[in-house]
């Protein structure tokens, strides 16, 4: 969602300038920021219908129910609400827009797979990205992202005016640059989207051992949700960065993917929590 | 003497004073945090003095003649339930603890109370219910922590010194034995 948005204020950024006129990227800056607060403020609601989502009560499920309820009276917050996602991919997320609209949801294979220890480190890990905040921060990074389009555009119509007029070597140069900005940064947006996510995701790790007091647990159950391999069956690039492990199966180990991806490779987590072999 | 030495003095007390108010308040916001968290514990423990009730009327049923381990679990949890004082408290709470042990031990030797549904539905509680006394006290451990470290740490407890801000004591294991790890003997 943040980077599909980027996207949005930086082809508003690159119509403005071909035509000329600040107004289409003031204009998509606005859609942007709007449709990414409405995301925000709706992310419970949002998240759970992109992913079909059913309530899940204490009678049916009362390991998942307790677990997540003793770990927020730990954490000192108010329970989040439960919910179950039909998928034998082991997975879990968490959304909303502050504590008190707060919500969990796990798929059946995760509860299938873990033992008690595990899915309190996998809750754990849930309720630290609520705590931390990370709905709100990917939120502002669009924010920022749009208001950085904005200055560079204000920057370069000054440019534009103190320096184009007819210095036909200038001109040119400035379109190459122009053209060259344009087509990196949007990845350069991205990059900087998926670096922070990644960081969030050591910080819920951390936050989460914090809490639960035993790293053992999330470690062994990252390792268990990293072996699986296969992908969620509604995995979306919306949603994808929410998850506490890559929805899309295990990506490959190169530079490129891994740049690119909205969590750090199993391996490098399980080290973080437990130290080296 | 200037004008501007005079706005530097006001400016710098200006500071230390918008700072000595913050620094005050959030102490106060501190202790009131650690205080509630003291209460939540309570409301964790009178969940499973609520329990314990049921339990023992269940067991009751099929363990006629235990009526000593009975005894002892009804006359633990109401000292437990009687105690005020926070030190008293918690070693009435470790008292309770142990007779319920006792209680379930006990229950070991009546399969068919074993595979009562009541029964296992008060067992799989009261185990839930101590998670949850678990939880609160560790709850109130975290809050006290951030409480005795801003009373320590330069320059709060300068603050805390002057407005007598006490630090509270962690909540800590009363009886050495319960840190043994318990021996399971068949």
């Amino acid at each position: 969602m943040t980077a599909f948005l980027i996207l949005v204020i930086l082809i508003g950024y690159g119509v403005s300038w071909y035509y000329g006129s600040s107004l289409f990227l003031y204009v998509a800056v606005a859609i942007a920021i709007f449709t990414n607060f409405f995301s925000y403020w709706f992310s419970d609601r949002v998240a759970l219908s992109m992913t079909g989502a059913k309530p899940a009560t204490r009678a049916e499920y009362f390991d998942l129910y307790t677990v997540t309820e003793n770990l927020s009276i730990t954490a000192g917050m108010p329970m989040p609400r439960l919910y179950v996602i039909q998928d034998p991919a082991p997975n879990a997320f968490a959304t909303g827009r502050n504590e008190k609209h707060a919500v969990v949801a796990v798929t059946t294979g995760l509860l299938s797979m873990m033992d008690r220890a595990e899915l309190e480190g996998v809750i754990a890990h849930e309720l630290s990205h609520i705590r931390n905040r990370d709905i709100l921060l990917m939120t502002v990074a669009v924010v920022l992202a749009g208001f950085i389009a904005i200055i560079a555009d204000i920057f370069l119509h000054m440019a534009h005016a103190g320096g184009g007029k007819g210095n036909e070597k200038g001109s040119a140069l400035f379109m190459v640059f122009a053209v060259v900005g344009f087509v990196l940064a949007p990845i350069a947006a991205q990059l900087i989207q998926m670096a922070i996510s990644r960081r969030r995701e050591y910080l819920a790790d951390a936050s989460g051992a914090l809490l639960t007091r035993y790293p053992d647990g999330l470690a062994r159950a990252l390792v268990k949700i990293g072996s699986y391999g296969m992908p969620m069956k509604k995995a979306n690039h919306a949603t994808a960065h929410l998850f506490i492990g890559d929805p899309f199966g295990a990506r490959a180990g190169q530079w490129v993917e891994r740049l690119f991806a909205t969590h750090p490779p199993v391996q490098e987590r399980v080290k973080a929590l437990v130290g080296g072999k | 003497m200037g004008m501007t030495t005079l706005y530097i003095v006001l400016g710098i007390l200006a500071v230390l004073s918008t700072w000595a108010v913050f620094s005050y308040n959030r102490f106060v916001s501190l202790v009131n945090r650690a205080k509630e968290a003291w209460s939540d514990i309570s409301v964790q423990l009178k969940r499973r003095y609520d329990l314990i009730p049921n339990l023992v009327e269940t067991v009751k049923g099929y363990a006629t003649h235990e009526a000593a381990t009975f005894d002892n679990v009804t006359k633990a949890r109401a000292a437990a339930m009687g105690a005020t004082d926070p030190a008293a408290k918690a070693e009435a709470e470790n008292m309770l603890t142990s007779t319920l042990k006792s209680l379930f031990a006990v229950s070991e030797a009546y399969p068919d109370l074993k595979a009562n549904t009541n029964f296992l539905e008060l067992q799989r509680e009261l185990s839930d219910t101590e998670n949850k006394i678990q939880a609160s006290r560790r709850f109130y451990n975290a809050n006290v922590m951030s409480l005795n470290t801003a009373i320590e740490s330069f320059p709060g407890n300068l603050i805390a010194n002057t407005f007598g801000f006490a630090k509270m004591d962690l909540f800590e294991l009363a009886n050495p034995a319960e840190a043994e790890p318990v021996k399971v003997a068949f």
